[in-house]
């Protein structure tokens, strides 16, 4: 993704709005007049140099974002389009489109060449895919938009496959303005669910299923993937649906990642009561929602810093979104407004999207899914025209030469070998990012809680403990974690604590089952980020199953760990831990630690610490050395 | 074509055509509206409105134009009207229960009555001239029911391919509208459309989306408009009481035991109007009329129901001609009555 800066953005905004409709009376025009003129017939006025230059300009960005159009062919499968989103290949289409290929599938570009590729990642419930096209790592490829921005009215246009036509591999482009913005057209059964998705006029027919939706600059607003039929057939009648840029982002990460990615549910349906409030029509006591404290009847105002008027407004959010996310809720009762942040359950079991994705339990024999909004209209389900065949043959064909070592089966995965890579690259920029060395011995911690009191913590190889006013706690970082939870209160600090160190000296690998969950919004954006883009700056998630209990790291991209999230139990409330950097260096930067962090568990903010001074101490025979040998500090205390 | 073009004919030349443009459309003062803006203010006239159907090819929702902010509401006549309740839901989620104030059948326009006041109109300019083939249009509707409460209407663009003269039909219902219409090239047939607003690029209502229909000729469904005037008439017939009678609920009824049409008992809300038999002697049984036949007309008017046929021959005056339609075996037979007889004559 390119950054730009707001005040960039905001011009491109004005001009991508304004530009092309003159563009489109001069292809109006130059077609009646200018351009081609009949034998012998006169010509009329030239059109005007400007209408002339916009016209360049569209033909233009038709053309490069023609360069990243995929033209997919799946065999005996059909096929359908996909989108190139990073030169080194990975492009996204649809669910529907890759579920019946299998894991490799030929895909032609406009150079005229065709690619193998490889199936990477798999939403069911958001009918998108991800896949790698081999061969090359300068593939022309489109930016994501932010589609939060698009507006109806907007000029847009499609550029794929439609009815498999591109046998050359030249993607077809068909131009027309957002109809609708903020639609929600219901799942088949649990999957195949468009929330928050763009109605388009530009002709979506079967085949441009998986292409991308491209605003006037050429940036992916959406990947076409549906549209309303009726009467006449599966052919376009100017309403086609694209799932946002913006979903495809929030999935993008855990897509790379390899795996079948799920959706998310609070726990609560909603629906409208008689003065127009949408109001919880039913919770589950054991949804994160309930123990934060939300009830029957209350009043939904915004989820996710979005506003929730209608219940199809709250679908819409919660339909893009992962499970496991954190979310804020804001909720109403009895005239009080609370603010509370819930994290999303999935919808499927693992087994359940295993079903759906190896064809055993397709959209056709699921029932549709209860509080489903409107039935759905006649041939209104995704367009796989593009011949939507038999799962393919039980066998998998052997994998071309091309793709040897680009897929590793496993369950609960699309593709597990891309798991490893974004694990092992995660890996990398922590290890990059903490020159500490290595073997390392025990890590001194001390600094001063809110209240100014001291706290001191100690995590040696085989024993942690952390000093608190209210006294000390100690356990066996060597054993199972889980035993019990340190220090009281906390939800199992220390192991989190335990684990960090590990992470960062060991690296993933040394947390027993380790895999790459896919990205969530950074809390803390770097501060590079220029103020007001609304794209949103992503960090990293890996999952621990380690000593009896579950971690989740939140990395930043430069290797930062800025936050863990670790279970005792599989029902227990995690600890959080939050870590905040300075900006300019500090106490531990030297060795890439941070410079205080929060902790909560449930609903109580356990503590804030703030850092002083951080011991590192190297590996050796006896574990209780005490000699510092590497020292970071900022305060006065650590001056030496 | 370009409005910018069209108010600047000394200046459309060359680069100070360019700067036109760009004052126009990036200025903050003399700029003309963007599409997504013109849309905007025009779409908060259109209303969805909801009533009978719900059947497949029967849909219950279709698309009304607030025309006054007083809460007049121009829309299609067709069997979504046919229901004792009507609702128009604007596009800031306010619903509104609709009287229907009357229908011109000609036309094949309603008229809905909202309680509202300064309710945002899009206002029906009956001289604004008929628009010229290659004018670009935006079409505004509900189309597929896709907006729900405070969701807008859908936007489509397009071009006004042809000026010409109706002549459609569907099924065995033949469009009573003979006169003009636009021909777009933009899919605006689709369940819903019906009764959207067909705008210009400065938002002015240029025309109303029609009913579902095809070519006469040719079978192909067609994406057409009434023109503004052709819908101003109507709305000024409706208005003042000029218009017949409304189709739809509370007209006088006419017993088809008269004629000697012997109809299944009435049961259902919607009984499909079977011939149990026809009275020997009857002009029903003079025409050939047999038991099982389904009515599906009377003069050309679609009768889905018993009560249907009892208000299509109410509305004929006594010594009108009446000519059944019915499905026999799959097959369409007409079959001419004579002449209606009056309501309380004896047969």
């Amino acid at each position: 993704m390119q950054p730009a800066t707001a005040s960039r953005r905001r011009c491109d905004r004005r001009s991508a709005r304004a530009l092309p409709w003159p563009a489109l009376v001069a292809v109006v025009v130059a077609t009646a007049t200018a351009s081609r003129p009949a034998a012998g017939a006169e010509a009329g006025p030239a059109p005007p140099d400007s209408v002339l230059a916009a016209e360049r300009g569209r033909v233009a960005v038709m053309a490069r974002a023609s360069a990243a159009a995929v033209a997919i062919f799946a065999g005996e499968a059909g096929g359908g389009s996909g989108v190139l989103v990073s030169p080194d290949g990975y492009a996204l289409t649809n669910f529907h489109v890759v579920q019946p290929a299998g894991v490799a599938m030929k895909c032609g570009l406009s150079d005229g060449r065709l690619y193998d590729a490889v199936l990477v990642g798999l939403d069911p419930t958001g009918d998108l895919a991800l896949v790698k096209l081999v061969g090359r790592d300068d593939f022309p490829w489109a930016e994501l938009a932010d589609s939060d921005t698009v507006a109806v009215g907007d000029p847009c246009f499609a550029a794929g496959n439609p009815f498999l036509l591109a046998t050359d591999f030249q993607p077809s482009v068909s131009a027309g303005i957002v109809s609708g913005v903020h639609r929600y057209q219901g799942p088949a059964g649990t999957i195949l669910e468009y929330a928050d998705c763009i109605q388009v006029d530009a002709a979506i027919n079967p085949g441009n299923s998986g292409g991308a939706l491209f605003d006037a600059r050429g940036a992916v607003i959406g990947i076409n993937g549906r549209a309303s039929f009726e009467k006449r057939g599966r052919v376009n009648v100017g309403v086609g649906y694209a799932i946002s840029s913006n979903q495809a982002r929030h999935f993008l990460g855990a897509l790379k990642g390899g795996r079948i990615v799920d959706h998310a549910t609070l726990g609560a349906t909603v629906a409208t009561a008689s003065d127009g409030r949408v109001v919880v029509s039913d919770i589950l006591e054991s949804s994160d929602a309930y123990r934060r404290g939300l009830r029957y009847d209350d009043e939904v105002v915004a989820l996710a810093g979005r506003p929730v008027r209608t219940v199809n407004a709250f679908k819409n959010v919660l339909g893009t979104l992962p499970s496991g996310w954190r979310v804020p809720l804001v909720y109403r009762r009895g005239g009080q407004r609370h603010e509370i942040l819930v994290r999303l359950a999935a919808v499927h079991a693992p087994a359940e999207l295993e079903a759906i994705v190896s064809g055993e339990g397709g959209p056709r024999q699921r029932r549709r899914a209860p509080g489903s909004r409107r039935p759905p209209a006649p041939g209104d389900e995704p367009p796989p025209g593009e011949a939507p065949a038999a799962p393919a043959a039980r066998e998998p064909p052997p994998l071309p030469d091309a793709l040897r070592g680009l897929h590793e089966a496993r369950p609960g995965f699309a593709n597990f070998h891309f798991n490893l890579v974004e694990r092992d690259r995660v890996a990398a920029a922590i290890a990059a990012r903490h020159p500490v060395e290595r073997p390392a011995g025990t890590w001194r911690v001390v600094g001063r809680l809110a209240d100014k009191e001291a706290f001191r913590i100690e995590l040696a190889p085989a024993r942690a403990s952390i000093d608190l006013p209210t006294g000390t706690s100690t356990i066996d970082a060597a054993s199972e974690l889980d035993a019990n939870p340190s220090p009281p209160g906390s939800g199992g600090l220390l192991a989190a604590l335990v684990l960090w160190r590990r992470l960062i000296l060991d690296g993933p690998r040394s947390l027993g089952r380790t895999t790459y969950l896919g990205t969530v919004p950074a809390a803390t954006p770097a501060a590079a980020e220029p103020a007001g883009t609304a794209i949103p700056v992503y960090d990293d998630v890996l999952d621990a199953a380690v000593a009896g209990v579950e971690a989740r790291f939140i990395v930043a991209a430069d290797g930062a760990v800025t936050g863990i999230d670790l279970w005792t139990a599989p029902d227990a409330e995690p600890c959080e831990v939050r870590f905040a950097y300075a900006a300019d260096g500090g106490v531990g930067d030297a060795v890439g630690l941070p410079r205080s962090f929060t902790v909560r568990h449930a609903d109580t903010a356990f503590g804030t610490f703030t850092i002083d001074e951080v011991v590192v101490e190297p590996a050796t025979e006896n574990a209780d050395s005490t000699g510092p040998a590497a020292t970071a500090g900022d305060g006065a205390g650590a001056e030496r | 074509m370009s409005d910018t073009m069209r108010a600047r004919p000394a200046r459309a030349r060359g680069a100070r055509l360019a700067l036109a443009l760009a004052l126009a459309l990036a200025g903050p003062v003399s700029r003309a509206a963007t599409p997504g803006e013109t849309i905007a203010g025009a779409a908060r006239g259109v209303v969805k409105v909801y009533g009978a159907g719900g059947v497949r090819g029967l849909e219950a929702y279709q698309t009304g134009i607030l025309v006054t902010p007083a809460g007049h509401v121009v829309t299609v006549l067709s069997t979504v009207l046919d229901s004792d309740t009507i609702d128009c839901v604007l596009d800031d989620g306010r619903r509104y229960p609709a009287r229907l104030v009357g229908a011109d059948p000609a036309r094949e326009l309603a008229v809905l009555a909202i309680e509202g006041e300064d309710l945002p109109a899009l206002p029906l300019v009956a001289d604004l001239p008929r628009v010229a083939p290659g004018t670009r249009v935006l079409a505004l509707s509900n189309l597929f029911g896709v907006a729900v409460g405070d969701e807008r209407v859908s936007a489509q663009h397009g071009v006004i391919s042809a000026v010409v003269p109706l002549e459609a039909r569907r099924g065995s219902y033949e469009a009573p509208y003979r006169g003009t219409v636009y021909l777009l090239d933009c899919t605006t047939n689709n369940p819903g459309s019906p009764g959207g607003a067909l705008i210009d690029f400065r938002g002015r209502l240029v025309g109303v989306l029609g009913k579902e229909l095809r070519a006469s000729a040719s079978g192909v469904w067609l994406n057409y408009a009434l023109p503004i005037d052709e819908v101003a008439k109507a709305y000024d017939d409706i208005v003042a009481g000029r218009a017949s009678a409304p189709v739809a609920g509370g007209g006088t009824r006419f017993d088809p035991a008269l004629l000697g049409v012997l109809l299944v008992p009435d049961l259902l809300d919607r009984t499909p109007p079977f011939l149990e038999a026809t009275r020997a002697g009857s002009a029903a049984a003079a025409a050939g009329l047999r038991a099982d036949d389904l009515l599906v007309a009377v003069n050309g008017r679609t009768v889905p129901s018993r009560r249907a046929v009892e208000e299509a021959l109410g509305a004929l005056a006594t010594g009108d001609p009446v000519r059944l339609t019915v499905v026999r075996g799959g097959a369409i037979v007409e079959c001419d009555l004579g002449p209606r007889p009056a309501a309380g004559e004896a047969p």
